[in-house]
C-alpha cells in the first residue's frame, strides 16, 4: 500500500491504495462516487471518463498512483453550485440524450472537454470527439443534440431521431 | 489484476536504475499495458512510470529535424507537432479517441509495436532515429516484426528524432471497432527519395514497400503506382479482412497518401 493525494471536485483527499488500484475504483470504491462508471473495464466505452488537470481520460485506464497530486472531476462536479443541472446536464435531459444512463457520465465528462477547447462544434466535429463513448440504447442521434445544444447552436440541422 | 510495487521517478537516470529490477517494467500512458495486465497477460512486479520525467516529454525543433519526448502523451503531438511536421501531428490526433490521446504516449506505442499500431508506420517512413537511455537506433534497425523490437531488457526510449519531409501524408482506414489501422499507409517525399511505410496490414508488422518508393520516386504522383501489387500472403487475414483483402486496401491508401501529400 502507498499514500496517494489528490483534489476531486475541489476537495482534497488522501488515501492508502494498492498500485492495482485503478483510478475508476479510487473514485467509486474509496471515495464513494459512483457516478463514474465501468461499462466495460476494457479501456474501450468511456463509461468511466473523468478529468485530469482538464484532461479526458479512462478512468479505469489510469492508476490511481499516476495522478498523485492532480486534480480530478467527475460527474459529481459537474452540477451547478445550487445543486442544478449544469447546461450540458440539462440539455441531455431536454434532447433526450438519454435512456437507461448508464453511459451518461461519460458522455457529460466527453462532452465538457470537447466545449472546454471548441465552445461552437460542428455536428461532424462532436461525433468524432465522442468516438471512444459507447451508447448501447439511446442511439446516439439525440446525444449529439444535446451536445449541439449545449453549445447554444440550433439542433435543427440534425439528421434523424 | 495481480498487485504490484509502483514508482515514479522524477529522471531517466532514477528509473533505468529502478527498472533494473527482476519482474520490473515500464508503464507509460498505460493504454495498452493496463488492458494486458487486466487479461493477466502481463503480471510485472514493479511499474516504473514514466508520466513524471519532464526530460521525456515535449516536442521542439533540433539537430536533424523534429525532437519528440517519449512520453509524449498523442494529444500534445497533435497539438504542438502541427507547425513543423503537420502529417505525423494528424497521425497523432487520429489514434484512438481523446481519452487515449491524453494518456497515449509515442515512446509506448513505437515499443510495443503494434502490427495495426500508427506511429511505427510515421517512424519508419521518416527514417526517425530512436533515442534510448543507451543508444541510438536507426527506425530501419528498430523494428523486428510482430510485437517486436531492437530495445533490449530494461532499455527505454527517451525520444524520437523526425527528419521532416518536404510532403508527407498518413492516410489510415479504420478497423471501425477499434479505430486501430485496419490498414494505414505513411508516404514521406525527401529530396533524396520517398519512403512509404505501411502499418496495419503485415503479419511482419509495419514494412517499407520498396517499388512503390522507387516509382514515386521517379515520378510522385499516384499514377506512378498503377502497375504495382502488394501480395496478399504475408498479409494479416482475420474477420475484418483477408489478406487480399489488405493488400489492396495498403495499395489504394498509398494512392490515397500521394494525392494528400501533394
Ligand atoms: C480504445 C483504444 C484505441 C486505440 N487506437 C489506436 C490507434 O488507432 N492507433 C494506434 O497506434 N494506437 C491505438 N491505441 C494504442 C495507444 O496508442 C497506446 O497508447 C499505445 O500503443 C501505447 O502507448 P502507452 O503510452 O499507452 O504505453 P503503455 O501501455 O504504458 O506501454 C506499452 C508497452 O511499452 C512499454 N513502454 C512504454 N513506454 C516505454 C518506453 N519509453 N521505453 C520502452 N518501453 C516502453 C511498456 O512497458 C509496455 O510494454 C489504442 C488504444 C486504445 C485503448
Ligand atoms: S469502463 Fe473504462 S472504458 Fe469502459
Ligand atoms: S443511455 Fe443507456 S447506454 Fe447510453
Amino acid at each position: 500500500m502507498a499514500k496517494v493525494s489528490m483534489t476531486v471536485n475541489g476537495k482534497t483527499v488522501t488515501r492508502e491504495v494498492e498500485g492495482r488500484t485503478l483510478l475508476s475504483t479510487f473514485l467509486r470504491e474509496d471515495l464513494g462516487l459512483t457516478g463514474t462508471h465501468i461499462g466495460c473495464d476494457t479501456s474501450q466505452c468511456g463509461a468511466c471518463t473523468v478529468h485530469v488537470d482538464g484532461q479526458q481520460v479512462k478512468g479505469c485506464t489510469v492508476f490511481a498512483l499516476d495522478v498523485d497530486g492532480a486534480d480530478i472531476r467527475t460527474i459529481e462536479g459537474m452540477a451547478n453550485k445550487d445543486g442544478s443541472l449544469s447546461v450540458i446536464q440539462q440539455a441531455f435531459q431536454d434532447h433526450h440524450g438519454l435512456q437507461c444512463g448508464f453511459c451518461t457520465p461519460g458522455m457529460v465528462m466527453a462532452a465538457a472537454s470537447l466545449l472546454a477547447v471548441n465552445p461552437k462544434p460542428t455536428e461532424a466535429e462532436i461525433r468524432h470527439h465522442l468516438e471512444g463513448n459507447l451508447c448501447r440504447c439511446t442511439g446516439y442521434h439525440n446525444i449529439v443534440k444535446a451536445v449541439m445544444a449545449a453549445s447554444g447552436q440550433d439542433v435543427g440541422s440534425i439528421a434523424a431521431e | 489484476m495481480r498487485d504490484f510495487e509502483f514508482v515514479k521517478p522524477a529522471t531517466v537516470a532514477d528509473a533505468v536504475k529502478a527498472l533494473a529490477a527482476d519482474g520490473a517494467q515500464p508503464l507509460s500512458g498505460g493504454q495498452t499495458l493496463i488492458p494486458t495486465m487486466k487479461q493477466r497477460l502481463n503480471t510485472p512486479e514493479r511499474l516504473v512510470s514514466l508520466t513524471g520525467i519532464a526530460e521525456m516529454k515535449g516536442v521542439c525543433k533540433g539537430e536533424g529535424g523534429l525532437h519528440v519526448g517519449a512520453a509524449t502523451p498523442h494529444a500534445v503531438v497533435a497539438r504542438d507537432a502541427a507547425a513543423y511536421y503537420p502529417a505525423l501531428a494528424a497521425l497523432a490526433g487520429g489514434i484512438g479517441d481523446p481519452a487515449v490521446r491524453s494518456r497515449g504516449t509515442i515512446g509506448g506505442s513505437l515499443a510495443n509495436n503494434d502490427p495495426s499500431a500508427c506511429y511505427p508506420s510515421a517512424a519508419l517512413a521518416s527514417g526517425a532515429t530512436i533515442v534510448t537511455n543507451t543508444r541510438k537506433i536507426a527506425a530501419d534497425d528498430y523494428f523486428q516484426g510482430l510485437f517486436s523490437t531492437a530495445l533490449e531488457e530494461g532499455e527505454i526510449i527517451t525520444e524520437v528524432r523526425f527528419p521532416i519531409p518536404e510532403k508527407a501524408a498518413y492516410v489510415k482506414f479504420n478497423q471501425p471497432a477499434s479505430r486501430f489501422a485496419l490498414a494505414g499507409v505513411f508516404v514521406a517525399k525527401f529530396s533524396g527519395g520517398v519512403r512509404v511505410a505501411i502499418t496495419g496490414a503485415s503479419n511482419d508488422g509495419v514494412f517499407r514497400w520498396a517499388e512503390a518508393e522507387s516509382a514515386l520516386g521517379a515520378n510522385f504522383a499516384p499514377s506512378s503506382l498503377e502497375g504495382l501489387n502488394l501480395s496478399g500472403d504475408d498479409m494479416i487475414s482475420d474477420l475484418h479482412g483477408t489478406g487480399a483483402y489488405r493488400a489492396h486496401l495498403a495499395k489504394v491508401l498509398t494512392k490515397r497518401a500521394v494525392i494528400a501529400a501533394s
